[in-house]
């Protein structure tokens, strides 16, 4: 049985943010990444861009063979966890190997949900969440003229702007009554949505697909409203669920991911859970939710890595808030904590400017005194210092008429003030 | 030893707003003067009027934008301390612009791209245009870089008191001033703590010799006039305590720099006998708790103003006459390079205010601070004098703190009251006075090239 100190399950952000952390102050102490990829490291972020050919899967590693010699990083890949044993600290990975660790991370991220649609599985469908995926979707696009995307979500939306980019006539199907639902309210979501609309994209929003079928070489998808629709290729992007298969028969607590404390430790002594596979306190209710983004992967594995080497440093989480970026035919959408007011309490106060001839749109929320969310499309504020000023609760009663005027200046000043 | 990155400082004080900065870095880095371009921006604080912010990329020792970026675009380098930006790897979808709390990669939407700042390959443009000097290119870690590589002269295990001031001092400066020298430390700290050795050893890497406190000067300028005429360059060094220079050493010191003697003559002012027990000299500032000039019914602390050993030396118009602090260090090595080629034409001189936790009863890791609030408060200024220059402020002395921020410090000012605070504020107010004054009549003015960055 092979031995380390460290075991960190996954090697994507929040897997790399606790190396990180760890590295910092335990420079020798033995730690082995594995994950069930072959390849070196990358992010399923930048998936939609290998699709599109904007990149190239060899030119995004986020690490590299030196980076782990330098860093004493025994790199695993083409296994991934097939079962733990919390008991003797042991995982079993799917190639038999088994490891004894002292620490453990689970950052084994999250997987495709494949809604039960009946037929779907007897057709041939894509999915994006690895570079495999990516890299069959993206030499699946010469021989396309038709496709069909399940799911508005951004990787959806970004995949059909790919696809319509690539001369393929694409349908959107979305079944809640916007796109991008939890990042931007239905006003902002209209305005992308008719930017798909005039670039050619056929929008079928608020519509359920009811079943899926073979046809010829491609798939029909039949919708709630009656209609048909068949393609040469069906992509299926409505969201991700947590891999944690291998946890079953653990004692490691679970709901719809791993429950973890506010500083990523699970249940089980030793065992922490980071990224899209952990339910992490939320910012706003208290209760625990999964992310599922990029920057609560990076924030959760800095504070794994932290607790788990005993950093004094450490802060708690502050809980996930809601954050993207969102670029969409030349547009920059951006949104920072929560976008719909229909939740909140009475007496928020909602700030909206809309220019349509811009394309600008941008709405800020305060409550208390406090910035509960800022988002926006062609805004020029920055998403970092906002989501600052949501985890300070920074009281904005002084500056408000500054703030709603120019949020980009008025956050410069004060993080300046505040904490640079 | 690790290696210290140069920074871009900015002094909000300093600042008017003028935003020249900003079209300088928008044209250097876009060709244009439209200020969405800057990849620095200074706003108007909401809080105080005629006040400025900055938001600008500060090349973070852990940055977070890195650790946001899916596709490896950017990175750390721990070699230039910088955090690259690759636009061949970068697919613009701006985690970066949320990683960073601090507005400073940003997305310039006229580029279609994010942009930050890169330092201008260690030339920034912004610091070359700011007229007010809010903005500096701090270069302190270029001088740790590049002397830390140099040998210090001493053997460690110096029996300096724990927080010493003057172990840094004398080991900074043989570092730079290297082994083509003679040294004499006469009584005091500095030979005390073992640099002219003990039991048949030595404590330094150069020819070093332990004068009486009276005679050090002369001493020096005998050794150099003998290496004049044997055909030898030797620098003559002296590192000399207060006493050794204002009180017992005065008179031979006074008759070298009238004579013109060659040497660099090094003051390391601790204001007092620290070495023998803390009694006071000449260069006692007012109000000093000493052992010899006690608080208790009859005194409380000095009651006479120290000398303004300096000053008393410029009025000697020596080659150079510098003031310096170790809480200034890239002022003190620029200070020190001039008064080593001064020393080849006549003596110069260095007046270096130099705390010491034990003497003066602050903590031992307070010592840098003790230094810097010593000039931030005006109690010393720093300045250097030639004599066809004349005087020169390398850091301003306007708009001072308090000079109790200073006093606050030490255990030896805690027994002060109001009247003796009041005396002290108006002796401190009065010596930059007679400066001012005398930097006009002297022709002086701004310093050929000053610092006025503080070392953290």
């Amino acid at each position: 049985m092979e031995q380390t100190k460290y075991l960190i399950a996954g090697s994507s952000h929040a897997a790399l943010s606790a190396l990180n952390s760890i590295r910092m102050l335990d420079t020798d102490g033995s730690l082995t990444l594995i994950t069930k990829d072959e390849r070196l490291p990358y992010s399923p972020t930048v998936l939609p861009y290998i699709v599109s050919g904007q990149s190239k899967p060899e030119k995004v590693q986020l690490r590299d063979d030196e980076f782990f010699a330098k860093n004493k990083v025994n790199f695993v890949s083409g296994a991934g966890l097939s079962a733990l044993d919390a008991n003797n600290n042991k995982v079993t990975l799917q190639n038999g190997q088994e490891w004894q660790y002292e620490k453990l991370l689970l950052a084994t991220g999250a997987s495709p949900a494949i809604p039960p649609v009946p037929g779907l599985s007897d057709t041939t469908y894509h999915v994006l969440r690895t570079m495999d995926d990516a890299v069959d979707l993206n030499s699946a696009l010469s021989s396309a003229k038709t496709a069909v995307v399940l799911g508005g979500g951004l990787i959806g939306m970004h995949a059909a702007e790919n696809l319509i980019k690539a001369g393929i006539q694409v349908t959107i199907v979305e079944m809640r009554p916007q796109v991008l639902p939890g990042y931007f309210d239905q006003q902002a979501a209209k305005i992308i949505e008719q930017t798909f609309a005039d670039n050619g994209v056929a929008m079928r929003i608020g519509d359920t697909v009811i079943g899926a079928a073979r046809d010829g070489n491609g798939s029909k998808v039949s919708l709630d409203s009656g209609d048909e629709i068949s393609a040469d290729l069906l992509l299926v992007c409505t969201g991700v669920a947590p891999s944690i298969d291998y946890l079953e028969g653990s004692p490691v607590e679970t709901d719809q991911g791993i429950l973890v404390d506010d500083c990523m430790a699970t249940n089980v002594a030793n065992i922490w859970a980071a990224g899209d596979v952990a339910q992490a306190l939320n910012f706003y209710n208290g209760e625990k939710s999964l992310g599922g983004i990029l920057p609560a992967a990076v924030e959760q594995g800095r504070i794994a890595g932290m607790a788990m080497i005993d950093d004094p440093a450490i802060n708690p989480y502050p809980g996930g808030v809601p954050l993207n970026t969102y670029g969409f035919f030349g547009n920059q959408a951006v949104s920072v904590g929560v976008s719909d007011e229909s939740a909140l309490p009475d007496g928020t106060e909602v700030s909206l400017t809309v220019n349509d001839d811009e394309m600008f749109y941008q709405k800020i929320l305060i409550g208390d005194g406090h910035l509960l969310g800022i988002s926006g499309i062609n805004t020029d504020f920055d998403p970092g210092v906002m989501w600052q000023l949501v985890l300070l609760r920074t009281d904005l009663s002084d500056v408000k008429d500054e703030f709603l005027n120019n949020p980009a200046n008025t956050g410069r000043d004060l993080m300046s003030r505040i904490w640079r | 030893m690790g290696i210290g990155h140069n920074t871009i400082a900015f002094h909000q004080d300093k600042c008017d707003g003028c935003g020249d900065c900003m079209t300088v870095c928008a044209e250097t880095k876009s060709g244009t003067e439209n200020v969405v371009h800057s990849r620095i921006k200074i706003v108007p604080s909401v809080a105080a009027n005629d006040s400025f912010e900055l938001a600008m990329c500060r090349q973070c020792g852990d940055p977070k934008c890195v650790l946001n970026c899916p596709s490896g675009s950017l990175t750390k380098d721990h070699e230039t301390g910088l955090v690259p930006w690759d636009a061949d790897l970068c697919v613009d979808c701006l985690l970066c612009t949320v990683g960073c709390a601090y507005g400073g990669i940003t997305y310039n939407a006229a580029e279609g791209h994010v942009m930050k700042c890169d330092m201008c390959d260690g030339d920034p443009a912004c610091v070359k245009s700011c007229p007010t000097g809010a903005l500096e290119f701090n270069n302190s870690a270029e001088i740790y870089n590049k002397y830390g590589e140099l040998e210090d002269l001493f053997v460690p295990g110096l029996a300096a008191c724990q927080g010493c001031n003057s172990e840094l001092l004398i080991r900074h400066t043989m570092r730079k001033l290297g082994s083509n020298v003679v040294v004499a430390t006469p009584p005091g700290c500095i030979a005390g703590m073992g640099t002219v050795g003990y039991n048949g050893t030595t404590g330094s890497k150069f020819p070093v010799m332990h004068p009486l406190l009276t005679n050090t000067a002369s001493m020096l300028a005998g050794a150099k006039r003998y290496y004049n005429r044997i055909g030898r360059d030797v620098t003559m060094v002296a590192l000399a305590g207060d006493g050794g220079t204002v009180d017992v050493g005065f008179q031979s010191l006074s008759g070298a720099a009238e004579r013109g003697e060659q040497m660099l003559f090094i003051c390391v002012d601790n204001e007092g006998y620290m070495n023998t027990g803390m009694q006071r000299s000449g260069s006692t500032s007012f109000g000093s708790w000493t052992s010899t000039t006690p608080v208790g019914d009859e005194l409380q602390g000095k009651t006479q103003d120290a000398k303004n050993m300096p000053v008393i030396m410029m009025m000697h118009n020596c080659e150079y006459v510098a003031t310096a602090s170790l809480a200034f260090m890239d002022d003190y090595y620029e200070k020190l390079q001039k008064a080593e080629d001064a020393a080849k034409r006549g003596l110069a001189y260095l007046h270096v205010y130099s705390p010491c936790p034990t003497g003066w009863r602050f903590p031992s890791a307070s010592t840098n601070e003790v230094c810097r609030k010593a000039i931030e408060t005006n109690f010393a200024t720093l300045w250097d004098y030639t004599p066809d220059r004349g005087l020169s402020f390398t850091r301003s002395p306007d708009n001072p703190l308090p000079v109790e921020e200073y006093l606050n410090l030490s255990g030896k000012y805690r027994h002060l009251d109001d009247k003796q605070l009041e005396h002290i504020q108006n002796h401190v107010d009065r010596k930059v006075a007679f400066l001012n004054g005398f930097m006009q009549a002297s022709g002086g003015g701004e310093a050929e090239s000053g610092s006025q960055s503080a070392t953290v």
